[in-house]
């Protein structure tokens, strides 16, 4: 039997979340914007007014501004974010057990098992984006196909407040034009090797032999050629599945540039505690530290090393990162970023 | 648009756990009696900008709604 699996997308979600509890900057261009004063002045989100004159997520303040001089930046509030995320949830979690979440902001929801008592997917879809907006007052675009990967697309495909159906009859038609970089997990990288071969639809992914696929880009190669054909049967998972934890790790920009060794250790002890302190909490143990820096020029590289006997505390995990931090950073330019993971 | 405005509330806690808000205090002092309630439900504010449980009730003959957005609650004011 074929699945019916929604992928529901909330719009501009933090800023649609600012402009629902500031009603004053509706119809505004819009920002949420990290500190500028701690370095973190990007755009984090942006509503649709900012997105039509060109405001990008990842966008410094600066930018911003200089391609909408009356955008309007407002600080980020997770608290607000994560209450309105989990009574999402909550409305998904009516319909059917089997929510994964995909961000704050995104989950698919199997309906496969709850037609006879809520109508099709298309019906569930639309009602879900009737009580978002009601309930939440924002909206949510919403996806509705037979495979994880496709309903997602869908939900990508109309916005704001849609619906959009990829039926298994249909998908040629409907996915196979899109740009390739439009499916999921074809990043920038693999969007690059992908156009170096002509390869610049879902449809051209999709009709390309595999052999020269997995030539490219390996098991991936394999396996988008699988999504664009349709052939995902990756499950939803259940509503409080946890997620596998493979690494823990911890990042900070710091709010100046750190020049000293003494700036280095005392922020990567700062680091190496916390991510100590997680592993503990989660019962880990590590074998390996990685630590990523990135300079003042914005120049960034990850570095690992083996610890000599498996370990959790935050002096063997420091002296690790210490030890590869003088040993590689050879540049002795101003560090901007760290992070440590064990 | 309107003014969202926080109210303290006197409301009945029954044993099943439901809130049934029995009175509001508004800005001016006035404790104004809430006569019937007619209906329950999560709503938005959209006038006032928030979310929570919206209570619409009657008040001196006049409807209106009253959210609780825990753990406050407000009203939608004129401006």
């Amino acid at each position: 039997m074929q699945r019916i699996i929604l992928h529901s997308d909330l719009n501009n979600f933090y800023a649609s979340v600012e402009c629902l509890y500031n009603p004053s900057l509706r119809g505004k261009p819009v920002a949420v914007a990290g500190d500028p004063e701690a370095r973190h002045g990007i755009v984090l989100a942006k509503n649709y007014a900012a997105k039509a004159l060109g405001v990008q997520t990842g966008d410094p303040l600066w930018a911003a501004r200089r391609k909408c001089p009356n955008i309007v930046f407002v600080p980020p509030h997770y608290d607000l974010y994560m209450k309105y995320s989990q009574i999402a949830r909550e409305i998904y979690s009516e319909y059917t057990d089997q929510v994964e979440p995909y961000g704050l902001d995104e989950c698919w929801l199997d309906v496969t098992g709850s037609t006879r008592l809520f109508g099709d997917g298309k019906a569930i879809a639309d009602k879900l984006r009737e009580r978002i907006k009601f309930e939440l007052g924002v909206t949510a675009s919403v996806g509705v196909s037979y495979n994880k990967i496709f309903a997602k697309l869908g939900s990508d495909m109309k916005k704001p407040d849609a619906t959009t159906v990829i039926t298994s009859e249909r998908f040629r038609e409907i996915v196979w034009p899109l740009p390739v970089s439009d499916l999921l997990y074809v990043g920038r990288a693999t969007h690059s090797k992908l156009q170096r071969y002509g390869i610049k639809t879902i449809g051209h992914l999709a009709q390309s032999d595999k052999d020269l696929l997995h030539h490219i880009l390996g098991q991936n190669g394999i396996k988008l050629w699988m999504f664009a054909n349709g052939l995902d049967t990756s499950p939803v998972s259940n509503i409080g599945a946890k997620s596998l934890i493979k690494s823990i790790g911890n990042s900070t920009t710091a709010p100046r540039d750190l020049v000293t060794d003494e700036d280095i250790r005392i922020t990567l002890m700062i680091l190496c505690q916390s991510v100590s302190a997680r592993m503990r909490e989660y019962g880990f143990v590590c074998n390996t530290v990685q630590i990523g820096v990135r300079d003042n020029e914005l120049h960034s590289y990850e570095r690992q090393g083996k610890l000599s006997y498996p370990n959790r505390t935050a002096k063997a995990l420091f002296q690790k990162a210490f030890e590869m931090y003088k040993l590689h950073h050879t540049s002795g330019k101003p560090v901007r970023s760290l992070s440590v993971r064990a | 648009m309107a003014r969202k405005v926080f109210v303290e509330v006197t409301a009945k806690f029954d044993t099943e756990g439901k809130i049934t808000p029995l009175s509001l205090l508004w800005e001016d002092g006035t404790v104004y009696e809430i006569d019937r309630i007619t209906d329950v439900r999560r709503a938005a504010s959209l006038k006032a900008g928030g979310t929570g449980i919206r209570y619409t009730v009657k008040i001196r003959g006049r409807q209106s709604y009253l959210f609780y957005e825990e753990p406050r609650w407000f009203v939608e004011a004129k401006e």
